[in-house]
């Protein structure tokens, strides 16, 4: 199964995203937010992301949703610092963290691979909300 | 050599606590306000780490700067003067340093800078102090410049290149969401690196 890890510079964000894919998912999919700072800022913790990415399970590969700047910076950095074979198997996905969290926790779950579940989440029609 | 430049570290780290406030101004009027907080969370940590150890090499002391810095700043700016710092340790010797072992530990930095933040001159950024302040190095390289009048000059460049960003339009970073709007004031990021550039620089001339 693929896995979700998501970067927000506010806890609230992180916790509140993951508990709104949560409700989603269709089977167990691993769930993992890194928000704010270590001393519980708005901001990014380096070794949190590190953290969780070697934690994780990335067989299948990682999903990652990040918010701002330093989100997506900290977490490119982080990854170069992982053994490539891993690196490989985690992508950060060019999406809005919340509504791209959902999907990617649905297609995870229905058991779809980590290409399907990118490319589910990084069409445009995620962002429509006048035409829905 | 080491353990002055750990002096030297030690002293930016409290020229960056002293100016918490005025960075975070900065800030505040065009990003989300938490550079100085963020920067004064980092070289706290690295003051505590730095007064507790003795270090055998200069590398040593940057290697542990830049995950200092690195692991807590919170910002964009804890990769992006991390990265510089690791880049920098990476090329750094034990002796005296001359023009041209300045010159490369600022094309290092640079380097470490655009690798996380892909920022180019003008777009509003600690490079608009850095860069000039390079380019003021190899200047007096190319004139054969003595050191003292070198550094003289590339701190008046650095200067000169923080208070340039006032009427730039910022193209990176949070401050890039305000467009038009972010013109008119000096960049905060520009601003920590003319203090630290001036750290170093009034502390080698003294």
């Amino acid at each position: 199964m693929v896995n979700i890890l998501i970067i927000s510079h506010s806890l609230k964000i992180a916790e509140g995203t993951k508990e709104l894919a949560e409700e989603m998912k269709q089977a167990e999919v691993d769930i993992q937010t890194a928000g704010g700072t270590n001393d519980g800022q708005l901001g990014t913790d380096t070794d949190l992301i590190e953290k969780k990415l070697k934690k994780m399970d990335c067989q299948d590969g990682i999903v990652v949703l990040a918010d701002l700047g330093s989100a997506v910076m900290s977490f490119k950095m982080v990854k170069e610092w992982l053994p490539i074979e891993k690196q490989n198997m985690i992508k950060l996905a060019n999406a809005p963290i919340v509504e791209g969290a959902v999907l990617a926790a649905v297609e995870a779950s229905l058991g779809k691979n980590l290409e399907e579940v990118l490319a589910a989440i990084e069409k445009k029609s995620i962002i429509n909300k006048n035409n829905l | 050599m080491a353990n002055k430049t750990k002096e030297l570290f030690l002293k930016t780290a409290d020229v960056i606590i002293k100016n918490k406030e005025y960075l975070t101004e900065l800030d505040a009027a065009i990003g989300d306000g938490d550079h100085g907080i963020n920067l004064a969370r980092g070289f706290k940590k690295l003051k505590g780490k730095l007064e507790n150890d003795n270090f055998e090499s200069r590398n040593e002391l940057l290697k542990l700067t830049a995950m200092t810095l690195i692991s807590n700043v919170g910002g964009a700016s804890g990769p992006l003067y991390g990265t510089a710092f690791l880049n920098i340790s990476k090329v750094i010797s034990d002796t005296e340093l001359n023009l041209a072992d300045l010159i490369e530990i600022a094309e290092e930095a640079i380097a470490g800078i655009q690798k996380r933040g892909k920022a180019e001159a003008g777009e509003k950024t600690m490079l608009d102090t850095i860069i000039p302040a390079a380019e003021s190095l190899k200047k007096s390289r190319d004139n054969k410049s003595d050191l003292e009048s070198a550094l003289n000059n590339c701190l008046e460049a650095a200067e000169i290149g923080m208070k340039n960003t006032i009427e730039m339009q910022a193209t990176k970073g949070r401050a890039s969401y305000l467009g038009e709007r972010s013109i008119g004031h000096q960049d905060p990021g520009a601003t920590s690196s003319f203090l630290m550039i001036s750290t170093f620089i009034e502390n080698y001339l003294k």
